[in-house]
């Protein structure tokens, strides 16, 4: 049989000879491989001291924006549930009251905005869908937990906070290229 | 040094009746293994150090070992006695008798043996036991040596296979 | 004897019994840090500084675990096995030679406690009676893989207690006693043994890793067929126990061959420094510490670097290989002191 590339290796079942056989070269340098490890640096990351670096556009945690206003981007236009491919995001919307246009951008928000966790797989498509710049994954990590039901994340977990000191930034997620690609509809997976 | 042969001397003798009461082998070689240490305790207060430590070696360490492995092995552990016809029970009271009477008439005489040897509290010490074997015994030990050498080849004789009967 | 003699004995074995327990403990420590470094990991480091109080932590967990015994288990059997491990491997270190002789007040204490002219032989017979720790234990489980596990144990260290007492027959036949002090005290400076039983030595440690059933000969724990081998069906400070066992025979053992291949307590050049006595008897057991520390390491680097043997290897290594090669030394031992030294 003709090798299709030069990196096979022929087996062969041949006799070993006395050095071979006696292992005590293969021994040493089997340990003379781990001592060498010994010495190595740690590939281990200690992670509460110490975060692994995360990519800018890391696919983590939701974030639902609020305008410069500190108004409420999310119109409750059900888009990103429509997206969601694991059907993780559920909505229930009201209408805005007349003395709430400090809270709520559009005429329509959403009352209840639940992400399910659990059955989220960070795909982004809400992301994407999204034509009002509401929702954003970001670079936080959804926390464990021993039961399920902390992990159907509320508007509480989700909006972020008023204080502009305490926004999410998510520039890193608006790269030109990534805001190129969202006015272009006809790239977005669930057309 | 009294208190402490009264102490092995029960051990053992407790130990010795349990090896041959007790119902199920692996207590009766547990009690054995018990019987063998107390004898080596005796050894050590014959100043025998080397006897007690060989004895340890060979008969606790490697013989009662073996005795182990196969009843765990053969799982013997259920309790397996035969009932006894009266015949034989008869004649294992006679047996025994007869074995009793025979012991009483050794042991009569053991009073007026006078040892050929006189005792030295170093005839078990390593050195001793060594000129003793390989000055005065050499022969019987070498003809001994040789015997084991004739049960081993005749163990690996039984343990090989048959080639010629191989498929 | 006087009295004195007896209460330096006490607090010397206490001492001597501590110090076992505490190497030990730390040996599983050490064992957790160094199989992690050779996989380019940290190890434990969350209890204390570099996770110093680790053995603490899991001596407290194993003390706090479920004490379970099977309902189909011999019970005094199951309670008996891993007190007769332990036991055992404690009962070891007696006759090591921890250092030469300590002179205070005038008075001369040897740091060691027993020099039984027989040593070596005790150290054999304790080994060989560890065996029915672990026998009795797997065998009172009443499981397949306990029993089994066990029987791997006995047959395992039956075989290599053979080579290996034919490769300390070499040795004795140099040093011509059996007291491990007269054995140390012939390797004075770098008279050491293994430099004149090269063979012997690389034949006693790995008999010594078979005994203690360390990796590459850890069959009779061997988790991938045995699931734990013979303590299996043990859990809480029982389990502790066998496996606290391990280490002191680990420790213990390396103390045995640190004592007949590496002159034990002998510094080399020591002499030359001019320190006065006791000073040198002090220097010498760290120096023999420290020897017995890198042994430790040796056992653990050799476990995380070689994978284990199978079963027929492990048999035909010792009978077929390592105990012609045992006789072979004995034979040529005894050549060499017949033509240089007799004649």
């Amino acid at each position: 049989m003709q090798a299709l590339t030069n990196r096979s290796k022929m087996v062969s079942n041949k006799q070993m000879t006395f050095m071979e056989r006696i292992y005590l070269p293969a021994i040493f340098k089997g340990m003379s491989i781990t001592l060498k490890h010994f010495f190595k640096k740690k590939a281990t990351i200690s992670y509460p001291e110490q975060t692994r670096e995360f990519s800018k556009i890391y696919r983590g945690r939701h974030v639902l924006k609020r305008d410069e206003e500190g108004r409420e981007r999310c119109t409750a236009c059900g888009l990103c549930a429509v997206s969601c491919p694991a059907e993780a995001i559920t909505m229930i919307a009201a209408e805005r009251k007349p003395g709430e246009e400090h809270l709520y951008r559009e005429e329509k928000y959403a009352e209840v905005y639940e992400i399910n966790m659990l059955r989220c797989i960070f795909c982004g498509d809400c992301e994407e869908a999204c034509p009002k710049e509401a929702i954003f994954l970001t670079d936080r990590i959804v926390k464990s937990d021993y039961e399920r039901l902390p992990f159907v994340y509320g508007k509480s977990l989700l909006v972020e906070p008023l204080d502009p000191n305490l926004r999410i930034d998510i520039s890193g997620r608006q790269t030109k290229n990534v805001l190129n690609f969202k006015q272009n509809k006809r790239f977005a997976h669930n057309r | 040094m009294t208190f402490l042969f009264y102490l092995l001397s029960a051990i053992m003798v407790i130990s010795a009746l349990m090896v041959v009461s007790t119902r199920s082998p692996i207590n009766s070689v547990l009690a054995l293994i018990v019987c063998f240490i107390a004898m080596a305790g005796h050894y050590i207060l014959l100043n025998a150090q080397f006897l007690a430590v060989v004895h340890l070696i060979v008969y606790t360490g490697a013989i009662m070992v073996l005795f182990l492995f196969v009843i765990m092995l053969l799982n013997l552990n259920k309790v397996t006695i035969p009932t006894k016809t009266s015949v034989t029970r008869i004649s294992a009271v006679i047996t025994g008798g007869l074995f009793f009477l025979v012991m009483v008439a050794a042991t009569r005489l053991t009073f007026e043996i006078h040892p050929r040897y006189p005792f030295t509290n170093q005839i078990g010490l390593v050195s001793e036991v060594g000129k003793t074997l390989f000055k005065e015994f050499l022969l019987p030990f070498e003809v001994s040596s040789v015997l084991f050498i004739s049960a081993m080849i005749g163990a690996i004789m039984f343990g090989k296979k048959d080639e010629s009967k191989k498929l | 004897m006087d009295w004195t003699l007896y209460i330096y004995k006490t607090i010397f074995l206490v001492i001597i019994f501590l110090i076992t327990l505490v190497v030990a403990m730390y040996s599983t420590y050490g064992e957790r840090k160094v199989a992690a470094f050779m996989q380019d990991r940290r190890g434990p480091n969350r209890a204390g500084i570099f996770g110093l109080l680790q053995p603490l932590a899991d001596g407290v967990k194993m003390f706090m675990k479920e004490e379970i015994i099977p309902l189909t288990a011999n019970k005094k059997l199951f309670i008996l096995g891993p007190s007769i491990a332990m036991t055992t491997a404690m009962l070891t270190g007696v006759v090591i030679p921890w250092g030469g002789t300590l002179t205070i007040g005038g008075r001369e204490f040897s740091m060691q406690i027993a020099d039984l002219n027989i040593g070596i032989l005790y150290v054999f017979a304790m080994v060989s009676i560890g065996v029915y720790g672990i026998m009795i234990g797997g065998w009172a489980s009443n499981n397949k893989y306990a029993l089994l596990g066990s029987i791997r144990a006995a047959s395992q260290m039956i075989s290599y207690e053979i080579a290996m007492g034919m490769s300390i027959i070499a040795l004795i036949l140099t040093s011509g006693s059996l007291s491990l002090n007269d054995i140390v005290q012939q390797q004075h400076g770098m008279n050491w043994n293994i430099f004149y039983q090269p063979l012997g030595f690389l034949i006693f440690i790995v008999c010594a890793f078979a005994e203690t059933n360390r990796a590459p000969f850890d069959l009779p724990e061997c988790e991938t067929e045995l699931i734990g081998g013979y303590h299996t069906e043990y859990s809480s400070m029982k389990l502790g126990f066998y496996l606290f066992a391990e280490y002191i025979n680990m420790f213990i053992s390396s103390a045995v061959i640190a004592t007949l291949y590496f002159g034990g307590y002998n510094m080399p050049f020591i002499d030359q420094l001019g320190l006065s006595p006791n000073v040198v008897t002090l220097l010498g057991s760290a120096f023999f510490f420290m020897k017995i520390l890198f042994l430790i390491f040796l056992f653990m680097w050799i476990r995380w670097t070689l994978p284990r043997f199978r079963y027929d290897q492990l048999m035909n290594l010792g009978w077929k290989k390592l105990m012609p090669l045992a006789m072979f030394n004995i034979v040529a031992t005894g050549a060499y002191y017949y033509f240089t030294v007799l004649i």
